[in-house]
C-alpha cells in the first residue's frame, strides 16, 4: 500500500510541477479572494484582524474544491482513471496517494494565504504552532474528503458543480475548528474549552482517512 | 456437478450478460480461449467487441453469467488479475504533463511489473531520443498508442486483449506490432485481438469469433492467410473452467 502511495503521490506532484497550476492559478485565486473579503469589509483594520481566521479558511476551502478538481481532471483524461483501475494498485494506497499530493498542495497555498491574511488583514499570531498544528489537521481532513467526494463526482457529467455542493458542507467543521484555532492562537493560547477543537479535528481526520481507505476502491470501480 | 474445463483455459464466458444502465453491452456470451492461444475478434460497430474486452479485463462487471479470467475471478481478485492483463484500448491512458519515458515508467511501476524492460521495451517501439523526454501532451495520436504499446511490451502480461491495435499505426510499427504479438504468442500468453483491418492481422490469429448483438454468432478456425478451415470444435456441454468464477444472478 505504502508503495503505491508514494507512486501515485509522486506522479500526482510530478504532473503538478510540469502544469504548476496550483502555482500559477489557485494560489492568485485565494489572494484574489482575500483582497475581495477586504474591500467587502471596509478599511476597518481591527474588523479585518478580527475576521481574517475565518477568511482565512474560507479562502483555504475554496482552494480546496480547486486543488481537487484538478486531482480529479488529470484523471479524466484520454482514460486515466481506467489506466490506474487496469494498473492493480491497491485502492488503499491510490486514495492515500491522491490525498497525500492534495495535501501538499494545499500547505503550500496555506503558506500563500496566511502571509497574505498577515500582511492584508494585520492578523497577530502570538502562538504559532498552534497555527502549524489547525492547518497540518485542517489539510489532512480537507485532502482526505476532497479526495473522496472528489472520486464520488469523477463519473458524473456535472461534476465540476456537484464536487463543491458535496464537499463544502462535509467540510464545515474544518472551518469552524479552524478558525477557532486561529482565533485562540491570537488571543495566546488554547482557551480553557479550547481543545474540543483539536480534537474534532483529530477526529474528523480519522474518520475521513479511514472512510477513504475503505470504500475508496468500490467508489472508483462504480464511479 | 458438471465437469471441469481443462485447467488450460484463459477465459472462459458463459451466457455472460454485461449492462450499461438497461442498455445491453453483452447479451450472453459463452467464449473459451485456451491458454497460449490468439484469437481475433471481429463483428459490426457496437456489436460488442469493446464491451468484452472490457469485461474481461474487469473493468466492466457482469450482471448475469459466468466468467474466469486466467482462473480467477476479475471481481473478486480484481487486482491480481489485473495485473496480470494488459489491455490495450482506444485510450492510451497517458498523462500530458509527464513525458513518455515518465508515463511508461509508471505504468509500468504501478502494474508491479519489471522496470528494467522498459528502455528495450521504447526502443522496440522507436521511442528513444527527444521522443522519450517530450510530453506525452504533444505526441500524435500514433505515437501516444506506440507509448501505450510500450506499456504492454514492458508488462509483458500473461493474457494480451487489444483492442483495434492497427489504428493509428503507420506501416513499420503495425509490423512490429504484429511480431510483438507473435512473440507474445509463442511465449505462452493469450492474445484477444479486437479489429476490423482482418489484412494486417493476416495470419497472427488462427482462430476468428464473430460477435453481432452482444453475442458469439461464429467461431470458425482459419488457414495462414484467413482463409476458413472449419467451425472450432466447440467444448462438451456443461463445461467450466477450473478456478473461481462469478456467478452473478
Amino acid at each position: 500500500m505504502w508503495r503505491d502511495t508514494l507512486l501515485v503521490a509522486g506522479k500526482d506532484l510530478r504532473i503538478e510541477a510540469r502544469s504548476r497550476v496550483a502555482l500559477s492559478q489557485v494560489a492568485p485565486f485565494g489572494i484574489v479572494a482575500l483582497v475581495m473579503f477586504a474591500f467587502a469589509l471596509g478599511p476597518d483594520r481591527s474588523l479585518m484582524a478580527k475576521g481574517a481566521p475565518g477568511l482565512f479558511w474560507v479562502a483555504v476551502l475554496f482552494c480546496t474544491v480547486l486543488a481537487v478538481q484538478r486531482s480529479v481532471a488529470v484523471e479524466s483524461v484520454d482514460g486515466a482513471r481506467d489506466g490506474l483501475r487496469l494498473s492493480g494498485l491497491d485502492p488503499a494506497g491510490l486514495f492515500l496517494g491522491k490525498s497525500a499530493a492534495v495535501a501538499a498542495q494545499l500547505v503550500v497555498l496555506e503558506l500563500v494565504l496566511g502571509v497574505g491574511v498577515v500582511l492584508l488583514y494585520g492578523a497577530r499570531i502570538e502562538v504559532p504552532w498552534l497555527i502549524a498544528a489547525s492547518c497540518v489537521l485542517g489539510t489532512v481532513g480537507l485532502a482526505a474528503t476532497g479526495t473522496l467526494y472528489g472520486a464520488l463526482s469523477a463519473g458524473l457529467r456535472v461534476k465540476e458543480t456537484l464536487l463543491p455542493f458535496l464537499l463544502l458542507p462535509i467540510v464545515a467543521p474544518v472551518l469552524l475548528a479552524g478558525t477557532r484555532m486561529w482565533q485562540a492562537a491570537s488571543a495566546g493560547g488554547i482557551p480553557s474549552d479550547g481543545n474540543q477543537w483539536l480534537r474534532l479535528l483529530v477526529v474528523f481526520d480519522a474518520v475521513y482517512v479511514a472512510l477513504g481507505i475503505v470504500i475508496y476502491g468500490p467508489i472508483q470501480e462504480s464511479a | 456437478m458438471a465437469p471441469s474445463a481443462p485447467s488450460t483455459s484463459a477465459l472462459s464466458l458463459r451466457d455472460a450478460v454485461a449492462l450499461s444502465g438497461r442498455f445491453p453491452l453483452l447479451a450472453g456470451v459463452d467464449l473459451e480461449v485456451a491458454r497460449g492461444e490468439t484469437v481475433l475478434v471481429e463483428g459490426p460497430n457496437g456489436a460488442g467487441k469493446t464491451s468484452l474486452l472490457r469485461v474481461c479485463s474487469g473493468l466492466v462487471p457482469l450482471s448475469s453469467g459466468r466468467i474466469s479470467v486466467l482462473g480467477l475471478d476479475p471481481v473478486r481478485q480484481r487486482n491480481r488479475v489485473r495485473r496480470r492483463v494488459g489491455l490495450l484500448s482506444h485510450a492510451s491512458h497517458l498523462y500530458d504533463d509527464l513525458t513518455v519515458r515518465e508515463n511508461v515508467r509508471f505504468a509500468v511501476r504501478a502494474a508491479g511489473a519489471d522496470p528494467g524492460r522498459i528502455d528495450g521495451a521504447c526502443d522496440r517501439l522507436g521511442l528513444t531520443g527527444r521522443l522519450l523526454t517530450t510530453n506525452s501532451g504533444k505526441l500524435s495520436a500514433g505515437q501516444r498508442r506506440r507509448v501505450a504499446l510500450a506499456v504492454l511490451t514492458a508488462r509483458w502480461p500473461e493474457l494480451w486483449l487489444l483492442d483495434e491495435p492497427h489504428a493509428g499505426l503507420d506501416a513499420s510499427t503495425r509490423t512490429t506490432l504484429n511480431e510483438l504479438v507473435a512473440e507474445a504468442s509463442a511465449s505462452g500468453a493469450t492474445v484477444v485481438l479486437v479489429s476490423h483491418e482482418s489484412e494486417f492481422v493476416g495470419s497472427l490469429a488462427p482462430r476468428v469469433v464473430t460477435v453481432a448483438g452482444g453475442r458469439v454468432t461464429s467461431d470458425r478456425r482459419v488457414g495462414r492467410h484467413g482463409s476458413p478451415v472449419g467451425p472450432r470444435p466447440t467444448a462438451p456441454s456443461g463445461t467450466r473452467a477450473q478456478g473461481a468464477v462469478t456467478h452473478v444472478a
